[in-house]
């Protein structure tokens, strides 16, 4: 129970600096993204906020033993560069410039009622799980299951 | 177009910190989205895990339109692109994801905060690919 209250206030406290930063509007992602043309440099201060704190927090946090409602931390310990990083990365990249929306936006802005958002994330879903399925035959690496590093 | 709000951008991405630090702090684990909804999609059923993924997407859902209640004020959702290729995007971001280990809130924002080698260059690989595919579409196909 109280793992379940520890995914609402983070996922809750996500979604409320998407909403603020202005990273929910998939306009000004691209504007962003777009330096060739009218840029707008805000994502790269919402990168340097949200970086800034985690550093510090991170930190500060792993001091301890443990977390607070679990009996470990689980964290990526993988360091190497793989075809898998290289190609998932750079597909990931295109999918962002052509939509504007990364997969927290795209989740955050589901309320909202617009059907762009919600074909989205439903074909996200969907390549998610495409994704998991074929990996490991495609490139012979395990894709760990729900990790991110 | 939109505008450079450096101010309410710094103090939002300052919030995704604190919720990054707060689900490392309570369940000791990465905050990186697409792991956290792919982690969803497991045939075999870890119920165990389910829970608190659960309810890190309903709060992701909800604190929007919550705040937007608060705060009466609507936040811009402005779609550059038509629904053919929002599902097209969605589908490659997904699929991206999985396979590269994160998005830009778990090798973006955790994962550089963390110095860890595979974040930092799946961040400059999908941030340059990000701007080249805008370049293609925005300049190159509609001719600015």
């Amino acid at each position: 129970m109280a793992r379940i209250l520890g995914g609402l206030i983070a996922g809750l406290l996500f979604g409320v600096g998407l909403s603020i930063s202005g990273m929910i509007n998939p306009a000004k992602v691209i504007g962003f993204l777009d330096i060739f043309g009218a840029w707008d440099p805000s994502l790269a201060f919402v990168m340097l906020g949200g970086v800034a704190v985690t550093a510090i927090g991170y930190r500060t946090v792993l001091r301890r033993s443990q977390p607070l409602f679990e009996p470990g931390f689980i964290l990526p310990t993988r360091r190497d560069i793989d075809l898998p990083l290289l190609a998932g990365a750079s597909l990931f990249g295109i999918g962002w410039g052509l939509g504007g929306y990364c997969p927290g936006p795209a989740l955050a802005g589901l309320g909202f009622g617009n059907l762009e958002t919600l074909g989205f994330v439903a074909a996200m879903v969907l390549g998610m799980f495409v994704a998991r399925q074929s990996a490991n035959a495609l490139f012979s690496t395990k894709v760990k299951a729900g990790r991110s590093s | 177009m939109t505008h450079f709000t450096p101010f309410a951008s710094l103090f939002g991405g300052a919030l995704i910190g604190l919720s990054a630090v707060a689900l490392l702090l309570l369940n000791g684990r990465i905050a990186g989205i697409s792991g956290i909804t792919a982690g969803l999609l497991s045939l075999s059923g870890q119920a165990p895990d389910r829970g608190w993924r659960i309810a890190f997407v309903i709060g992701l859902v909800v604190a929007p339109l919550t705040l937007m209640l608060i705060s009466g004020e609507r936040p811009g959702i402005d779609f550059i692109a038509p629904l053919p290729i929002m599902l097209l995007a969605g589908f490659i971001v997904g699929f991206g994801t999985v396979l590269g280990n994160g998005c830009t809130s778990g090798h973006g924002v955790c994962g550089i905060a963390r110095l860890s080698p595979r974040s930092i260059i799946a961040t400059a690989v999908f941030m340059t690919t990000g701007i080249a595919t805008t370049y293609v579409v925005h300049h190159l196909l509609a001719g600015g």
